[in-house]
């Protein structure tokens, strides 16, 4: 307990993100019992697992949007268990919503400038961007990133169901993320839409690493170094993709359950 | 970000997206119509006699600056509440308290440029932390909190005597006098109401599209999304509330200058009700709506009395006719008179880009 390699190891300072003992109950019902998980920073894995597993939970919890009744969460060491979602974000974490959700009164533009905002300074400031401003270029890239530019000035209600996923992983990019929780961010994507969004995924710098709910095999196993396995709110499994995929017991629960 | 600077990169041309931003910025600017309004109400003075500037232009003015603060975070924010006349009502109050009235006995006889900060000061902190208390709450319960407030300054001012002088208020409040101009005479005053709207209104319509202003209409969409975006959703609640309730304040200031006297009846219950009244019968989309709401209001308080006695009915009956007004108007536009004219508009022109028409 004397070298500081020791005592950083204790505190799980070389994690990106480690849960321990992470409980979380709804009244009676237990959506996820003693999960525990390290992820090394820039580690890229999948959390799989039929529908009631607890992966949403999972990034609930982990974000703050329902803090966990027990156990605790840290994020490149820190202790962020008791944080409030928003200290969370601004610590690097980002996430996005299985369900799109976005700022429909608001146009792309806005939506991408709200997230390039709210993890810089000024977020209550009262004076318009000018021409030259930083986070005005940041957004105009981020926009152009996930080829949305055509339609920045449109209102996000107007946005078909693929832009607005795609809006919905650019409000994820904005700032510096250092990791980042993807919810079935393929969902309802056609083919050529899933195409572009396993390129981001895959062309993300190499130190951020991220977590992902994906049902789509095809998508999951092919952006992800590991896999965690959940079922009835339990860590049921980790390994590697391949491992994964053959593991008899894993084929029989997930599947081969009749789940795309 | 390398990834997101690898994409292909089609800049725009980029004098044309500057204009475009310019026009989406100040949309007013581009319209005629606006500078037609603009002018009328400038050489107003040379057209309408003194119990037209005051009684229907200045009291509009006046009422649409109190309901553009309700406009300001009902439409931007999100959030109903009934307790913007309560802190206009403190501002006057306030002013009444600490400047110089015909109660010797209560006012401590400030100066008016020491007594207006004072009001606007007092009155914007007694706004904020209405507000901290009402964020708590969302939807039906913030009305209920406001309301409750609204309702108890109302009762406080009644049965307080030692500085609000209970149901008697305070009379004869003094009004500004300097550089030789007495500010309270009629065109002079109009002016200063004026100045203060339009202040105000473009104050609005600047804070939309700032980041605050875009914080708070993503904390209406979606809170929970902005505070997965970073931002801490209550505390931009809290600054709505106190941006508001300084506009607010200055309205209230305005009105006891205007009626020179101030008592329980400026801030009761009924009055609160009707700044909704007028936001929502203007249209809480844009801030132009509190305006028109206040004009249509005031201009049915004053005239509706003598057409309805006209008509062989009984003249006290005039906010029959505000309620039937109100009641067509929710029932057919939502978003007031405001939607009522864009509607029409985007049916007269169909060409235009649909969608263009909700600001921010």
């Amino acid at each position: 307990m004397d070298s500081v390699a020791q005592r950083l190891s204790v505190v799980g300072a070389g994690a990106a993100l480690e849960l321990r003992g992470v409980t979380r109950l709804f009244g009676a019902l237990a959506a996820l019992t003693d999960v525990t998980i390290t992820v090394r920073p820039g580690e890229r894995r999948a959390v799989l697992g039929s529908n009631g597993a607890g992966k949403t939970t999972l990034f609930n919890c982990i974000t703050g949007d329902f803090p966990p009744s027990s156990g605790t969460i840290r994020f490149f060491g820190e202790d962020i268990t008791q944080f409030p979602p928003y200290e969370r974000i601004r610590r690097g974490l980002r996430r996005t919503y299985q369900i799109s959700a976005l700022f429909p009164g608001l146009t792309v533009q806005d939506n991408v400038y709200l997230a390039c905002r709210g993890v810089s300074r000024g977020r209550f400031s009262l004076l318009r961007p000018g021409q030259n401003d930083a986070l005005m270029h940041a957004t105009e890239t981020l926009v152009q990133a996930v080829h949305l530019a055509g339609v920045k000035d449109q209102r996000v209600a107007e946005l078909a169901h693929g832009q607005q996923r795609q809006l919905e992983i650019a409000l994820a990019l904005a700032g510096a993320p250092r990791f980042i929780l993807f919810d079935e961010p393929a969902a309802g994507l056609s083919p050529t839409e899933r195409r572009e969004l396993i390129e981001i995924l895959t062309s993300l710098p190499a130190h951020i690493g991220y977590i992902i709910i994906e049902h789509d095999m095809d998508v999951a196993l092919r952006v992800v170094e590991s896999v965690t396995m959940m079922h009835n709110g339990r860590i049921f499994k980790e390994g590697l993709p391949r491992e994964i995929e053959s593991d008899p017991e894993v084929q029989e629960l997930y599947l081969g359950g009749g789940h795309e | 970000m390398s990834l997101l600077q690898s994409t292909q990169f089609r800049p725009d041309p980029s004098a044309n997206a500057t204009r475009r931003a310019w026009i989406r910025a100040w949309p007013e600017l581009q319209n005629p119509a606006a500078w037609l309004v603009a002018l009328i109400l400038v050489i107003m003075p040379l057209i309408a006699n003194g119990f037209f500037l005051i009684e229907i232009f200045a009291t509009t003015l006046i009422l649409g600056i109190i309901a553009l603060s309700l406009m300001f975070l009902a439409g931007y924010g999100g959030m109903v509440s009934l307790m913007q006349l309560t802190i206009a009502g403190f501002a006057g109050y306030m002013v009444a308290v600490f400047g110089i009235s015909g109660n010797a006995n209560i006012s401590l006889g400030w100066p008016w440029w020491l007594a207006t900060p004072m009001a606007l000061a007092l009155a914007t902190l007694f706004g904020t932390l209405g507000g901290a208390l009402a964020v708590r709450t969302e939807g039906i319960y913030t009305i209920m909190i406001t309301l409750a407030i609204g309702a108890a300054f109302y009762y406080f001012t009644n049965q307080n005597w030692a500085i609000f002088n209970g149901h008697t208020g305070i009379n004869t409040v003094a009004t500004p006098q300097f550089w030789g101009v007495d500010w309270r005479s009629d065109i002079a005053f109009y002016y200063v109401t004026l100045g203060v709207a339009a202040i105000c209104y473009f104050a609005v319509q600047y804070v939309s599209r700032a980041p605050f202003g875009l914080a708070l209409q993503g904390v209406r969409d979606n809170s929970r999304r902005m505070a997965a975006l970073g931002f801490n959703p209550n505390a931009h609640r809290i600054a709505a509330y106190a941006f508001a309730a300084f506009i607010a304040a200055l309205g209230g200031v305005l009105q006891v200058w205007n009626y020179r006297q101030i008592s329980p009846g400026s801030v009761s219950v009924g009055a609160c009700i009707d700044v909704l009244i007028i936001a929502v019968v203007g249209g809480i989309t844009r801030p132009i709506g509190p305006f028109i709401g206040a004009l249509i209001f005031v201009l049915l308080r004053t005239f509706a009395l003598d057409v309805l006695i006209k008509f062989g009915l009984d003249g006290n009956r005039f906010r029959l006719l505000i309620g039937l007004g109100f009641l067509a108007i929710v029932f057919w536009s939502s978003d007031g008179v405001i939607g009522l004219w864009e509607r029409w508009r985007r049916n007269a022109s169909p060409t235009q880009r649909p969608g263009g028409g909700r600001h921010g």
